[in-house]
């Protein structure tokens, strides 16, 4: 059996098709994004910088990709 | 009877009210604000919601002379026209993160995680509020949130309510500033309970931002008169027919207020005292 073309995810309640293995940094630099200024969260928990090469994305997941809004 | 006369002081040179003068502006530029021990000359701190475009808020923020600028931790538009951060980084204006739109402890501190990761500041504006019709803070869920961002070293400027015993056990919990509210965001209504404000700020060791409710630049400027460090607000500014004009009002009226507020003010009294002497009024 051969693993799935692409597993699918949700990025701030958009579905989203990504590789099998995709990292939070490579999801990021996907949207085309810079790292300053951008803070992610994976089924609700932060994500630090520090992590983003190595945490991947599993199907079924929420990302939430935030960056800083006018506000306060 | 008159007082006897006596000898005149000596006129003062030129280079003797030279240095007056410069005392006194000294004094005014020698006061800055100082939170968690980090300096700021302006004691106006802005806030970025409300502005109808970038281009806008930048010359707001320019003109209210602040240094520091609250921001929201939204989701990524890759849609919005401008960048925020870019508009901060160019204006030198350190953001300071909030957790605005949090109505639980839990969300707030994910908020307040998120912030840090995305500007790699410790500094967080804590804002848990209780319903969307009055935006109040909710004091339980402001604790909770509070005790855990301090445990987790944030510096935590936590928006109150206007409680002095509220103010009191957020002090104690370890938060770097109390910002009590002078009425609901957004409301412009000004300070509504003066006299609480006056008590938070004779009690707290930590300084006091007067957050949310400055309609104008009066408000702000009895917010330094009772003796806040500071007054923080965006509406006010943002929502202005003209921005940039009442950016420009806004900071001369902490300044202002803070002045009156060290030069000390006359006492309330309910009848006239003569400025003028009666004496020497000649019979007519």
């Amino acid at each position: 059996m051969t693993a799935p073309a692409t597993v699918r995810v949700t990025v701030n309640g958009e579905p989203r098709d990504v590789a099998p293995g995709t990292t939070v940094a490579a999801l990021v630099r996907d949207m085309g994004l810079e790292a300053r200024g951008v803070a992610v969260a994976v089924d609700g928990e932060v994500v630090p910088k520090r992590r983003w090469g190595e945490r991947t994305l599993a199907g079924g997941e929420h990302v939430e990709v935030l960056t800083i809004a006018q506000g306060g | 009877m008159a007082e006897p006369l006596r000898e005149a002081p000596a006129p003062a040179g030129p280079d003797e009210a030279d240095e007056r003068v410069e005392a006194d502006e000294l004094d005014e530029l020698d006061d800055p604000l100082v939170i968690a021990g980090r300096t700021f000359r302006s004691r106006l701190i802005m806030g970025t919601g409300g502005a109808p475009n970038l281009e806008e808020l930048e010359r707001a923020l320019i003109a209210s002379g602040t240094e520091l600028t609250t921001v929201a931790l939204r989701r990524v538009d890759p849609t919005a026209p401008g960048s925020l951060f870019e508009v901060l980084r160019r204006t030198g204006i350190e953001p300071l993160p909030n957790t605005a739109g949090c109505f639980t402890a839990r969300d707030a501190v994910r908020t307040a995680q998120l912030g840090r990761e995305a500007l790699e500041t410790d500094w967080v504006k804590l804002e848990v509020i209780a319903d969307e019709r009055t935006l109040l803070p909710d004091p339980v869920e402001l604790l909770d949130a509070a005790e855990q961002l301090v445990d987790d070293g944030f510096v935590v400027l936590a928006y109150t309510n206007d409680d002095p015993v509220l103010a009191r056990r957020l002090e104690d919990l370890g938060v770097a500033a109390v910002m009590p509210l002078g009425s609901p965001i957004g409301s412009g209504m000004g300070i509504r309970n003066p006299a609480n404000i006056a008590m938070i700020r004779e009690a707290a060791r930590v300084p006091v931002v007067l957050d949310a409710g400055i309609g104008t630049a009066s408000d702000a400027a009895l917010a330094m008169e009772l003796g806040c460090d500071a007054v923080l607000l965006a509406t006010a500014v943002t929502r202005a027919r003209h921005p940039v004009r009442m950016a420009r009002a806004m900071r001369h009226a902490v300044e202002a207020g803070r002045l009156a507020r060290l030069a000390g003010r006359i006492p309330r009294r309910l009848y006239a005292q003569a400025s003028t002497s009666f004496e020497g009024m000649p019979e007519l």
